[in-house]
């Protein structure tokens, strides 16, 4: 019996609401945090990530509460993002009940914050958040690039050996979002996910674009993931967790029944 | 629970109010654990980090005191299990509490399965747990169910009868290891959902033997 793939269904939160757009534009509301989590628990999520994607100063303390409260009631793992910037916004999430952190922006601005993180609080619970865009063909095939800022700022670092330096760095695991693909139900970009489960050793979630149940299963048997990750197709009950996991377990994947 | 001041207790502590525990105290302290009917030792983080820790606050000695002149049931979770072998081998090699004789060793780089699948390390996620004989933890749960794991080393016991429960990864690891009033675990029940809060409530009940 391997190790079953994850399925973690993402809340996107904004000022306390749970919300998904297409592209983070044209949100939706989707509801209250603790109410969905609780509800993700019971379908037999294997984890819950919760990304703060308001993340201003201003409403940290309404994340750190929900997540508290989150964390209270929900006892499989829970990961939280968005605004991550130091030891100290990684202490408050741990404290506050969150097993990992994601940090994205600020692993391109510093990443050492990556290593002291992973050498303070252990690599287990370091995740990094990485946005991808496809930007150029060649003749290796497509290049894809880090962008910033929910995918309208580029930085010209190249995805692939950027995901082997988090590696090395300390990072325990890898969220791989594609920003062509997120909020467009066309499935996750595979091309650039195989690559990346490829290129490093330690694990990686796959995220951005799924639509149907078929995305995620081929985000294991295509893309190679650990881990797949789907907001919008779990938030408005079109799927429960449970159904996606008899789709892939109907393709032989392993999971967690 | 013993805090040593190495993350996030809650959920441990939650976990255990949810399965009946009418009150945990999370100390360091020898008199507010003095109470305690039964004491978790948990753990996460890097291993020197927490045995710098353990020793420098005296957990290693209110540890000792619980476990073998009190003979309290104590559980121990991941690192706190680790921490109670003689040696680890991370961060390139530390000294252990001893309680438990054995190693703690890297699954390694370049770990694959037998078949020769590539396996990623951290062991992250989802593993099928083999209860070895039979104890009252493991009560209610049937072989094969699955417990989050997240951890980059093993534990080998020097003694293999103290294996309670294994995992398989690349190898077949030691997912829980009992002697005595103790009993250790390398996954998370506290984050196990259904099941890890069956066994944390067989905690509850255990009175410390091993029949």
């Amino acid at each position: 019996m391997a190790l079953a793939k994850r399925i973690i269904p993402c809340l996107d939160v904004d000022q306390g609401r749970v919300v998904k757009g297409v592209n983070f534009v044209g949100i939706r509301d989707a509801g209250d945090p603790v109410e969905i989590a609780r509800r993700y628990n019971e379908e037999g999520a294997d984890e819950i990530t919760f990304l703060d994607i308001t993340a201003s100063h201003e409403e940290r303390d309404t994340t750190v509460h929900t997540v508290e409260q989150i964390a209270r009631e929900v006892f499989i793992p829970l990961t939280v993002g968005g605004g991550i910037r130091s030891l100290q916004d990684i202490r408050t999430m741990l404290n506050a009940g969150a097993d990992k952190v994601s940090i994205n922006t600020a692993a391109i601005h510093h990443p050492e914050l990556v290593s002291d993180a992973a050498a303070r609080f252990g690599t287990q619970c370091i995740v990094v958040a990485i946005d991808v865009k496809r930007v150029a063909e060649s003749d290796d095939g497509p290049r894809y690039e880090l962008f910033t800022h929910g995918g309208r700022k580029p930085t010209g670092i190249e995805a692939i050996s950027w995901a082997r330096k988090m590696a090395s760095l300390g990072a325990g695991e890898l969220l791989l979002t594609s920003m062509d693909r997120d909020g467009t139900r066309d499935g996750f970009e595979l091309a650039i996910t195989r690559a990346i489960t490829d290129a490093v050793d330690i694990p990686v979630i796959a995220s951005g674009g799924v639509g149907t149940l078929q995305h995620l299963a081929e985000g294991v048997t295509q893309g190679g993931a650990d881990a797949v990750l789907a907001a919008s197709i779990f938030h408005f009950g079109e799927y429960t967790v449970s159904e996606a996991k008899a789709h892939m377990a109907a393709q032989g994947i392993t999971v967690r029944q | 629970m013993i805090d040593y001041g190495m993350g996030n207790l809650h959920s441990v502590a939650s976990g255990l109010e949810q399965v009946g525990a009418s009150e945990v105290v999370v100390s360091h302290e020898p008199a507010a654990i003095a109470g305690a009917d039964r004491v978790v030792f948990p753990g996460v983080g890097g291993i020197r980090d927490c045995m710098e820790a353990i020793r420098r606050l005296g957990c290693d000695q209110l540890l000792d005191h619980v476990l073998n002149n009190e003979r309290k049931p104590v559980l121990a979770i991941c690192v706190g299990m680790q921490a109670l072998m003689t040696r680890s081998e991370e961060n390139q090699g530390v000294d252990c509490l001893g309680t438990l004789p054995g190693q703690v060793r890297y699954f390694g780089d370049q770990h694959s399965s037998l078949e020769g699948e590539r396996l990623k390390v951290p062991h992250m996620g989802w593993n099928a747990v083999m209860p070895v004989g039979s104890h009252p933890l493991w009560e209610g749960i049937a072989p094969g169910t699955r417990f989050y794991f997240v951890h980059s080393y093993h534990v080998v016991p020097d003694d293999p009868a103290m294996v309670a429960g294994s995992f398989e990864y690349g190898l077949t690891g030691c997912a829980a290891l009992a002697r005595e009033n103790l009993f250790a675990t390398q996954f998370h029940p506290e984050k196990s959902h259904t099941a890890g809060l069956t066994l944390l409530k067989n905690f509850l009940h255990w009175d410390g033997t091993c029949s």
